[in-house]
């Protein structure tokens, strides 16, 4: 199945992409996502980073389970206000 | 009203939105953008949102603060993109009956725009630029 993933702030630019399709196997989960982004994209491996995780626009935990065209968004830091 | 925008904020207009005749006060909050950081003298910000989640994050924050205190209207406003020094990055404006539930819904709004909007500022300094992250407090350089 596939999903579409959004990058944002630093890990749009560390990823030199704002969206990319990825195929992943049925019963992923986000953080087995991330796990896989980070070997297509090493540099979004950023040391000591705490993401927050949204599927289809509301917050997750990392071991929630992905469907079909979901839209995933590893959230780095927020600095709102 | 709860959203986004590219263009400086008219407070007067918020203001104008949550007027309610049966409202006896108003309060504002407004976030503005500051030239210093952490002893940097900080030269221009960027915000960059993830834009449908930030917008429903906002309306989402409203509902809350509507299950909390008794609100007449309440309004949030934050900008994208390029903002000038010292101009407003978010304007929260709150009417209600009574003078404690729009103080306390500001406060409310702003703290949980801190921790939970998907929303992020890169300042940019003389000689480099840092993405801002308040959840941990740790700031990361972009590559």
């Amino acid at each position: 199945m596939k999903v579409r993933v959004k990058f944002f702030a630093i890990l749009r630019e560390r990823a030199g992409a704002s969206e990319v399709e990825k195929e992943i196997a049925v019963g992923s989960t986000v953080a087995d996502l991330w796990r896989q982004l980070q070997k297509d994209y090493p540099k979004l491996d950023v040391p000591g980073i705490r993401l927050l995780y949204a599927v289809n626009r509301d917050y997750v935990n990392m071991d929630q389970k992905l469907n079909d065209h979901d839209e995933v968004v590893f959230i780095p830091p927020v600095s709102g206000g | 009203m709860f959203r986004l925008t590219n263009q400086p904020i008219n407070l007067d207009d918020l203001v104008g939105y949550v007027t309610d005749p049966e409202a006896g006060a108003i309060a504002t909050f407004i976030g503005t953008t500051r030239n210093n950081n952490e002893g940097r003298k900080v030269i221009a910000l960027d915000y960059e949102a993830y834009p449908e989640m930030a917008e429903k994050e906002l309306a989402r924050i409203g509902d809350d603060a509507k299950q909390k205190w008794q609100i007449c209207r309440m309004a949030i406003v934050h900008r994208l993109g390029p903002v000038q020094i010292g101009e407003a990055s978010v304007i929260i404006v709150v009417s209600s009956a009574h003078r404690d539930a729009a103080f306390a819904a500001c406060r409310f709004a702003i703290e949980e725009i801190k921790k939970t909007m998907p929303i992020w500022k890169k300042e940019v300094y003389e000689g480099g630029e840092v993405w801002i992250g308040t959840q941990t407090g740790q700031r990361l350089n972009p590559s």
